[in-house]
């Protein structure tokens, strides 16, 4: 976007809107997705996130931001949220909602690291655990729009138990000759394992991503330690740090900026 | 449940927060971190100090460059203050060292601030607005240590611009130049929806706010 683009846009509040739970996805042991609907949903693009807000009895107030997991085609918004034990906002998503309830949401937010099927490609990914899911709504929004853009998702997960979306992933790359999902396993691998394993290092990436000559659109999510390592090792195989996007999230659940 | 003033309660949600930061603490919608969680767009830019200089313009002409050493020689200030993350996190009572905004002017022979705005530019890209009004006395400075040792590379490392009583967005991080503009202009965040001024007492996260 160009500075003038940005300064001639209509400025609108971003109202905070009810958000009823129409369906609960066990995704892993602490993973869930929320299916949401949301009354006046305005659309969004792969990669954005939402503020949510949860106000208890006696007026409490918490927010937080969450990645959307849904592409723009779906009717329903998905968020897809991982426990972080002594949490004050996770634990309540995942394990105390139910279909039915309702809070308030604000959004879209974020227009750095996002992907439509207009930037093309290559596409590279790149998760550390829950920071797949800003990427799974760009490998949403690429399916639903069935074009052949070459992408590739780097995933690194605990244990195989951890992945996130595994099925759906499997489902996706089986049948779509465009699309490699690597999987590595650092903590704990399942007997006959075929895949990856350890921490993602130069040599995987150097062997999983597009080369630099073919310019790719690089997209990293994870924790911090995770996005630092996976950053600088792109940047020391050739890659343009200006096309390395990067979401960290933070222990505190953080995002963008 | 819809209560009075149009929010929605969450059926058996409870604060799980001990201690809670005083009032006048901490912004709307913010919460107290112990810990420092870092956001930022892209990699981290690996600098040596040896490369590094800071530079002051107005538009296109210089107005003052100094390589590190000659940064470290300016007056140093330090500052104790909250800071406040738009992603909804707050970090109390965190000490800054470093040159503040008015010890920059004064280092190029200005009594006066040359034009209203400035565009933070730094390393990998990154720009922010900022009004020189929200600068100038003590309110802003180049940062160059934290807690008393120099500020990581992740934390924006060697140098980040602090305006502290903004969202920290406009803190930025690695930053190597201010640029005076006559007329102000959207920065990277507030070009992709975030406010333009970003004050957290009055939660100004995104346009419209």
């Amino acid at each position: 976007m160009t500075v003038t683009e940005a300064a001639a846009r209509p400025v609108r509040r971003l109202q905070w809107q009810l958000a009823q739970v129409r369906e609960i996805v066990v995704e892993t042991y602490r993973v869930k997705s929320l299916l949401l609907h949301v009354a006046n949903w305005q659309g969004h693009l792969s990669g954005q996130h939402v503020d949510i807000r949860l106000t208890a009895e006696d007026g409490y107030q918490a927010q937080r931001s969450y990645s959307i997991a849904s592409p723009p085609e779906d009717q329903l918004l998905t968020l897809t949220v991982e426990r972080v034990d002594n949490g004050e906002v996770s634990p309540y998503l995942v394990d105390d909602l139910r279909v039915g309830d309702q809070f308030d949401l604000r959004g879209p937010i974020g227009g750095y690291f996002v992907w439509t099927t207009a930037m093309g490609g290559p596409l590279s990914l790149i998760a550390g655990g829950s920071g797949v899911v800003p990427l799974m709504a760009m490998l949403r929004h690429r399916d639903r729009q069935n074009i052949g853009v070459a992408t590739s998702l780097l995933y690194s997960s605990r244990s195989l138990e951890d992945v996130i979306y595994r099925a759906e992933l499997d489902a996706m790359a089986r049948c779509d000759p465009h699309l490699r999902v690597v999987n590595t396993l650092t903590r704990k691998q399942p007997d006959g394992w075929m895949g990856r394993r350890g921490r993602i290092d130069k040599a995987l990436l150097a062997e999983e991503c597009f080369p630099p000559e073919r310019s790719p659109k690089i997209f990293v999510c994870g924790s911090t330690p995770f996005v630092e390592d996976v950053s600088r090792f792109l940047v020391e195989l050739g890659y343009d740090p200006l096309t390395i996007k990067t979401e960290r999230f933070g222990p505190s659940g953080g995002q963008a900026p | 449940m819809i209560s009075m003033d149009g929010t929605t309660i969450a059926r058996g949600f409870r604060s799980k927060r001990h201690e809670q930061a005083p009032k006048d603490r901490l912004p709307p919608g913010q919460h107290v971190t112990t810990d420092f969680p870092v956001l930022s767009a892209g990699p981290t830019p690996q600098m040596k100090l040896g490369d590094w200089t800071f530079a002051l313009q107005l538009g296109v002409s210089l107005l003052g460059k100094w390589n590190w050493t000659e940064f470290e020689a300016l007056p140093q200030t330090t500052i104790k203050t909250d800071i406040h993350c738009v992603t909804k996190w707050s970090k109390l009572d965190t000490t800054w060292q470093g040159v503040t905004f008015d010890d920059l002017l004064k280092a190029v022979g200005l009594t006066e601030p040359p034009a209203p705005h400035i565009m933070a530019h730094c390393d990998g890209g990154y720009t922010t607005n900022v009004p020189v009004a929200d600068l100038i006395g003590g309110q802003g400075m180049i940062a160059t240590r934290y807690e008393g040792l120099p500020i990581p590379p992740a934390h924006g490392g060697p140098a980040r611009l602090l305006v502290p009583h903004l969202y920290f967005w406009k803190s930025a991080k690695w930053v190597r130049r201010l640029r005076f503009m006559e007329k102000d202009q959207p920065g990277f965040w507030e070009s992709f929806g975030y406010h333009n001024y970003g004050d957290p007492w009055k939660e100004q996260r995104y346009d419209g706010d």
